[in-house]
């Protein structure tokens, strides 16, 4: 069973890596993912970004898309962790660790998982920068990955 | 019914919450967002492209025929742009 974590707060990607290895001597490897908030986006400067969510349903979200990779995957562990909240350029974002008896199993796992949270996961971002601030769009592939999922639902 | 906005749609509705009573015939997604954009400009405006919206009803995702009934929480907000900024265009290509 997958851990998820949705928080304000930073986390320390060090502590969760062995928080995800301890008393598990099954695990031969840990695949890990960090995102971070990147300075511009689509050219332009970005100095802050506040991520909105929808309390509830994102734990819910992210709960059912570790399950889908743990019915997929061999996992013996699978640990997220995102924030939400006013964010600077280079704050952590989201955390995705993924631990299994062997490395195939734990990168496609992890992989897996930051691809589908960024479709799935109910999360907004705001972005302000140089005296300006907007709400990010999604794409056409987003839309296209959203579509899809709701028909598969 | 339990109505929550997020995102865009929550600026332009001006509220991020609200508990209303449709009438009895808005029986299903797509006539409560009809219902909805009758309720005032902001609703008109959060609501005038129904593409560029997206609803859940009681937190899981729903299609405009999805039922729904008085003690369900609805919300609406824009497709989600996820959390991560590390790809130019967004987009987690979905696993075949």
């Amino acid at each position: 069973m997958a851990v998820i974590r949705v928080q304000r707060e930073d986390f320390d990607p060090g502590r969760a890596l062995s928080e995800i290895a301890a008393g598990r001597p099954g695990i031969g490897g840990i695949a890990s993912f960090i995102g971070l908030v990147r300075g511009e986006a689509a050219g332009r400067p970005i100095d802050t970004m506040t991520l909105e969510h929808y309390p509830g349903m994102t734990e819910r979200a992210l709960t059912a898309i570790a399950a889908e990779a743990e019915a997929r995957w061999p996992l013996e562990a699978a640990l997220v962790i995102h924030r939400y909240g006013k964010l600077a350029v280079g704050d952590r974002i989201v955390f995705v660790a993924t631990a299994s008896a062997h490395r195939a199993a734990a990168f496609a796992a992890c992989e897996f998982l930051v691809d589908w949270l960024k479709t799935k996961a109910p999360f907004w971002k705001l972005e302000e920068g140089a005296g300006s601030a907007g709400w990010v769009a999604a794409d056409a592939r987003d839309d296209a990955a959203a579509e899809r999922w709701i028909k598969d639902d | 019914m339990k109505l929550v906005y997020f995102a865009w749609v929550r600026t332009q509705i001006g509220i991020a919450e609200e508990e209303v009573t449709p009438p009895p015939e808005v029986g299903d997604v797509a006539a409560l967002l009809a219902w909805l954009k009758s309720r005032g400009p902001g609703y008109a405006a959060a609501l005038k492209d129904l593409a560029a919206v997206r609803v859940a009803v009681n937190q899981e995702y729903a299609k405009p025929e999805h039922k729904i009934a008085a003690g369900d929480e609805v919300a609406v907000f824009p497709p989600v742009t996820g959390g991560l900024t590390e790809s130019a265009t967004g987009g987690g290509v979905p696993w075949r």
